[in-house]
């Protein structure tokens, strides 16, 4: 059993490909983006710009970007509430995404939703869910329904490490490898469920073979890194549209903020220096320079995209801040398919 | 007309709705190779195959969120719970899934998808399988709540269920399956949301659902027989209330008594009395009352039971009582 379940670095890697310099970059440009978006989300927090529970997801960039990367327009996708930064790395527009944190009707669920529960039923994104593990049977159901019209889709489901501990859990991936669903669950390990170090919760550390009690497929992922990331998620995502079956991803990554933006980076629950230490790996920072040391960008082309990045979350800001309030009629809209009788 | 059981009203409205959309699938414990813990989903595996009659695991919020997550994307489940004692396990799939999709998506994604199963207690089953729930699933907004008295009923708002784009809670009465009745043959559908007169009357108003209909026909045959002349409303759907119905029958008889399965507190009864008291105020001769459940965890042994549960003895005095008879 391992002692610890920090993200670890595998041996060496090799070259990158160069005709995969475009998505390589884009990558890494995404990655900023959700890296100066939840900056700035925790800013217009701090101003009472952006009201309720805010969890920020910064440090974990490389999971949503490198898992995403390998799906299809047609996915379904499937979140817990720490999912800003899977809706931007899924195509919905930062105005859309930090309008909906400020609440306003332009938001991407019309300022109903929140933080919490980011929509775009276009792009298969279909929410945020914030009842730990309780979306791992959704996407099941997802990917049943996928089986049923037997089609080539794949439904993905992104819960932390806290969610395996939760009847939900276990029941839909009974289900899922007792009825071969093409479905991927992606436990994103940043090792704290709140303030709970994993190894305080679960009686086994690593999470991958849990996916044994159901003879399902299973792997451990070095989330720090977006070409890791990425390549075993389209090993998960082969598996789910040509064998039609399950797959556990354990990703091993760290969140460097606090649980939500009321909780201290690091509390009484870890160390000033475990953040440090973990935070030599960050996602970005070992991306960029990947892709430095192989010639695909220099240092002055990431100081631009990291400008020009900052120039669109700035825009998504002033977007947001200046979208009007939704309509108070609002309040008694979408209960229903049709509207009931109102009281 | 066909005289049918009530368990074979709802098979007929089960496979009418498979054989006329090909998105609605069967879910639960027991629905195929048993053919039903209840034989409500009798014949349908053979029918429709293991793709749409689905056997599930004892995982009741699994299965449920299954039913959730295949709702959101376009497929109509039928999600059978056993009882809805042990969907207790799944109420959060319910409560904080299915009912607040299409909400907090702001309109985007909708859960179509029926919960059906017996509720309310049968004979001896004692504490853990005697609930009736339906005031619970109607406190929450997003969802519909239907209980069906009659075998035609059950057919016709089941086939409404199924066709409605929310998700329903459908409450099928436990001791009500081996009950007959005429059901019409093909398309017979019964809205959402409109209560129904099941006897016409002058004196006093019985509002009741499921189960405590046939009850509460049995107090009025007796109250017949003595010179009082109750009507009998028939809710059917919980949630949406059909409130003009009750208030259209108060204000013919003046008087009213609520029944129901389920226990006294923030019970359906409560909620019916706050629309009579507000919106029928001055139609009133007295307060209404209401009969139901004991306040207790349903007991086993038989005479205890029996004292805890609506009856036509309790419903007769509470008439007398609103009436101010001896």
């Amino acid at each position: 059993m391992a002692e610890s379940t920090a993200a670890r670095p595998k041996a060496k890697p090799k070259g990158l490909d160069p005709a995969r310099a475009e998505q390589y970059r884009q990558w890494l440009r995404q990655m900023l983006l959700i890296r100066r978006f939840e900056e700035k989300a925790g800013e217009a927090y701090s101003l009472g710009k952006i009201g309720g529970f805010c969890h920020l997801y910064i440090g974990q960039e490389a999971v949503a970007v490198g898992s995403l990367g390998a799906l299809d327009p047609d996915d379904y996708i499937t979140c817990s509430y720490r999912e800003h930064g899977h809706a931007l790395a899924r195509g919905i527009s930062a105005r859309a995404v930090m309008a909906e944190l400020f609440g306003k009707a332009t938001g991407c669920s019309g300022g109903k939703g929140g933080s919490m529960h980011l929509f775009d039923a276009s792009l298969g994104f279909l929410g945020g869910h914030a009842i730990v593990g309780a979306h791992i049977p959704i996407a099941t159901g997802m990917a049943f329904a996928i089986k049923y019209r037997n089609t080539s889709q794949v439904a993905v489901c992104y819960f932390g490490e806290a969610a395996v501990n939760n009847g939900a859990f276990h029941e839909a991936l009974n289900m899922a490898a007792l009825w071969k669903l093409p479905v991927i669950y992606l436990c994103e390990n940043n090792r704290y469920g709140m303030g709970t170090a994993l190894e305080r919760a679960s009686a086994l550390y690593d999470i991958s073979e849990r996916a044994c009690s159901y003879d399902m497929a299973n792997e451990v992922v070095d989330g720090q890194e977006v070409l890791t990331m990425n390549a075993a998620m389209e090993r998960a995502v082969q598996r789910a549209r040509t064998e039609k079956l399950p797959t556990l991803l354990e990703v091993r990554t760290y969140r460097f903020m606090g649980h939500s933006m009321s909780d201290p980076i690091h509390g009484h629950y870890r160390t000033r220096e475990e953040v440090e230490d973990q935070r030599k790996r960050d996602p970005i920072a070992v991306w960029s320079q990947r892709l430095i040391a192989d010639g695909l960008m220099d240092e002055a082309a990431v100081r631009s995209m990291d400008k020009d990045v900052m120039e669109e979350v700035e825009d998504a800001y002033q977007y947001a801040d200046e979208s009007p309030e939704p309509e108070l009629d609002q309040l008694y809209t979408d209960v229903y398919a049709e509207e009931e009788r109102k009281e | 007309m066909p005289t049918l059981t009530y368990r074979d009203a709802l098979n007929q409205a089960l496979r009418e709705e498979m054989q006329r959309d090909d998105t609605v699938f069967l879910m639960g414990e027991e629905v195929g190779v048993y053919q039903g813990a209840y034989k409500v989903s009798r014949g349908l595996l053979d029918e429709f195959g293991p793709m749409r009659v689905v056997d599930t695991p004892i995982t009741e919020l699994g299965f449920a969120g299954v039913g959730v997550g295949a709702a959101m994307v376009g497929l109509r489940p039928v999600i059978e719970f056993m009882t809805w004692n042990f969907a207790l396990l799944a109420v959060d799939q319910l409560v904080n899934s299915a009912a607040k999709m299409r909400y907090m998506s702001n309109g985007q994604v909708g859960v179509p998808a029926v919960f059906r199963g017996p509720g309310g207690a049968a004979l001896q089953l004692a504490a853990q399988h005697s609930q009736a729930f339906e005031s619970w699933y109607a406190h929450i907004p997003g969802l519909k709540v239907v209980t069906p008295a009659t075998p035609a009923d059950a057919k016709g708002l089941l086939k409404s269920a199924i066709r409605d784009d929310n998700p329903v809670v459908f409450i099928e009465g436990e001791m009500l399956y081996n009950t007959k009745g005429e059901v019409p043959d093909g398309e017979h559908v019964v809205p959402l949301g409109r209560a129904d007169i099941k006897r016409e009357g002058a004196d006093v108003t019985l509002v009741c659902h499921s189960k405590t209909v046939s009850v509460a026909l049995k107090a009025a045959e007796q109250l017949a027989s003595n010179g009082v002349n109750p009507e009998v409303v028939d809710l059917r759907t919980i949630r949406p209330l059909d409130v003009d119905a009750i208030l259209n029958s108060v204000a013919k008889t003046h008087r009213c008594v609520v029944v129901e399965e389920g226990w006294p507190f923030a019970g359906i009864g409560a909620q019916v009395v706050d629309h009579i008291q507000r919106e029928a105020f001055d139609e009133l001769d007295a307060p209404v009352l209401r009969v139901t459940g004991a306040d207790v965890p349903m007991p086993y042994n038989k005479q205890l039971e029996r004292a805890a549960k609506a009856d036509p003895e309790k419903i007769v005095a509470a008439v007398n009582q609103v009436l101010y008879r001896e």
